[in-house]
């Protein structure tokens, strides 16, 4: 598996950019994530989608439908897309640190 | 001299089909070439290299790429199948391999301008292997790296004028038979009602906001070639509410032999002359068909325009002057629980511009499905799991004897509390009353 480095961080990551594991995550990764993904600026509506993200993961055990996300966060999917610009999915799964989506994609 | 040696892929060479792997090769040889000059993007051994990993999957019996794969262009959510190689230092020519889907024009008609310019980008940014086209329908660009994803799509929107196809849990690419271009049986203009919808929910294809994939197939009419019934969660096919057009004289042609049955379809093997009693009278489901007075007759009313008749005398026999389609709901593969076929919701309605009807139809459905879907369930799970009656009911359409093949043989019939005269609130003391204990 690949390795990044960054901010004195090391992280291991697959080809899809996404990391090994959620223990592993931390706000430097968020930094680089947001490097990765075409994110000028870091709001509170993008930390927001994250922590909802990570709350449902850890409940859960899963990522949450993309309506429930838009439910949670009060964010339409397409202002969702304004954050994120490849979506919930490669991008603020990504970000929040949880595994990769996977299925008939 | 090859990259790999592929003894097995070699025996494909041999035998009258088109060879998939001759094509390979010979696309393998003109990179190696590479006459015009092209500064590939991508190795230039691609092709190589996919043969040499499909032989190791010959030799293994195993598939040779890894699980799943996340890539695409910002702001869609879909349209990039990313592939990574489980060899990728065996095979770095595909250690990346991503399909693209590219969305294909109504019909699949074509210029070879359009064709050569396509080719011309992924020759430059792919591996120039494609799918002629995927089974939805895309024009499926085969194998590229990461860094060219933004690249090929900024080329396609920007000179070809042309957008990516769909991928994930969103409307996926619709597609279309080749209808009223090419066919006299086409009881609806297939290519434009397709175009018109894919460009009118656009959005729900780029960005996954369902619970999981949705299709839309267009058959201009019951020959399905599109096969919209099987492979569509809603199929649009094509109908008539009333005669079938009968040129009494053509029939004659028939009869007498100067017009071949099914258009000279059976023309291999002698089948004998043309026995209309045999071939369509006897044949027709609803048995609806006669001669009378050496003329064809058919009672209308007992048609179901399953098309037999006319597939077999086109010259004679056309679909009716006030035309439609029917909306069938809920087609899918096996997974999970079992395959579906779609089932009749909207028998008849008009395809007029702006399609509002229609639209209308589509748009309570996914309001329904888009709340009450569980993660991955097709919409024909979610017709198993609340029932057809639901389905009904959101898209406001009154039940009808031809929703059903037959009606349910079991008594587990559901009422609601307010068809029910006096409710469910009941006293046991009251019931008591005139019953002991
Ligand atoms: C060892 C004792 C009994 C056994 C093993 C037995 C077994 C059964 C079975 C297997 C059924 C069919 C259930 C179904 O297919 O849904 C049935 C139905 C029935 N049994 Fe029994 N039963 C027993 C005693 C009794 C007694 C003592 C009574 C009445 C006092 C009774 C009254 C009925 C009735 C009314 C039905 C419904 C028949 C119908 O649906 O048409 N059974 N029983
Ligand atoms: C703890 C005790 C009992 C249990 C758990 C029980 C359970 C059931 C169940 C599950 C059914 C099938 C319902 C259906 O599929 O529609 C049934 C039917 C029936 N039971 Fe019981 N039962 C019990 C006691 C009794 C007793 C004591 C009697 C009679 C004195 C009785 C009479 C019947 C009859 C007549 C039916 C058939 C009703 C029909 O044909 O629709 N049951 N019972
Ligand atoms: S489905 Fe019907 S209208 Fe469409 S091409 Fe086939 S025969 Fe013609
Ligand atoms: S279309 Fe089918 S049902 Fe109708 S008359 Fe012809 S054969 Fe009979």
């Amino acid at each position: 598996m690949p390795t990044v480095e960054f901010m004195g961080q090391n992280f291991t990551v697959d080809e899809d950019g996404f990391i090994d594991s959620f223990e592993n995550w931390n706000e430097e990764w968020v930094q680089w994530v947001k490097k990765e993904e075409g994110i000028e600026e870091l709001t509170d509506e993008h930390k927001k989608v994250i922590e909802v993200l990570q709350d449902y993961y850890r409940k859960n055990g899963i990522a949450p439908m993309v309506r429930v996300l838009s439910k949670v966060t009060g964010f339409k999917l397409k202002h969702i897309y304004e954050l994120f610009p490849s979506g919930p999915g490669k991008g603020a799964c990504k970000m929040a640190g949880l595994p990769k989506p996977t299925g008939c994609v | 001299m090859a990259k790999h040696d592929t003894p097995m892929l070699d025996q494909l060479e041999s035998g009258p089909w088109p060879s998939f792997v001759s094509d390979l090769k010979e696309q393998a040889e003109r990179r190696a070439k590479n006459e015009e000059g092209v500064e590939f993007q991508i190795p230039s051994d691609v092709c190589e290299d996919l043969l040499g990993v499909l032989e190791l999957s010959f030799k293994h019996g195993r598939t040779h790429w890894k699980h799943g794969g996340i890539v695409g262009v910002f702001g869609y959510g879909g349209g990039v199948i990313g592939r990574y190689c489980d060899q990728p230092e065996r095979f770095s020519g595909v250690a990346h391999f991503h399909t693209m889907r590219v969305a294909q024009p109504g019909g699949k008609f074509y210029t070879t301008d359009f064709l050569r310019d396509l080719m011309k980008l992924w020759d430059f940014r792919g591996s120039g292997i494609t799918n002629m086209h995927g089974s939805t329908g895309d024009i499926i660009f085969l194998g590229t790296t990461t860094p060219q994803l933004e690249e090929i799509f900024f080329e396609l929107t920007h000179n070809l004028n042309q957008d990516l196809g769909g991928s994930g849990s969103n409307l996926r690419t619709p597609a279309d038979c080749i209808g009223s271009a090419r066919c006299e049986w086409s009881c609806y203009d297939t290519q434009a009602l397709c175009y018109y919808l894919t460009e009118e929910y656009q959005d729900e294809l780029h960005r996954p906001a369902f619970p999981y994939k949705f299709k839309f197939k267009f058959d201009g009419c019951p020959n399905c070639c599109v096969a919209s019934i099987a492979r569509a969660d809603i199929s649009f096919i094509g109908t008539w509410k009333d005669d079938i057009k009968i040129d009494q004289e053509a029939v004659q042609g028939y009869i007498g032999g100067e017009f071949l049955p099914n258009g000279g379809a059976y023309t291999g093997r002698d089948w004998g002359p043309f026995d209309i009693a045999k071939e369509v009278i006897d044949l027709c489901p609803t048995d609806c068909m006669w001669m009378e007075d050496g003329k064809l007759k058919i009672e209308t009313k007992e048609c179901t325009r399953c098309m037999h008749c006319i597939n077999v005398m086109p010259r004679a026999l056309r679909i009716g002057d006030d035309r439609g389609l029917s909306m069938l709901v809920g087609a899918k593969a096996p997974i999970l629980d079992g395959a579906q076929m779609g089932s009749l919701l909207v028998p008849f309605v008009k395809v007029e511009e702006p399609y509002d009807e229609i639209k209308e139809v589509i748009e309570n459905m996914w309001d329904w499905w888009m709340e009450e879907g569980k993660n991955r369930e097709r919409i024909g799970e979610l017709m198993k799991r609340q029932g057809f009656q639901k389905l009904l009911s959101v898209t406001g359409i009154k039940p009808d004897a031809r929703h059903v093949q037959e009606p349910r043989t079991n008594p587990y019939i559901f009422w609601n509390e307010d068809e029910v005269e006096g409710g469910w609130e009941r006293d046991v003391d009251e019931y008591r009353k005139d019953h002991q204990r």
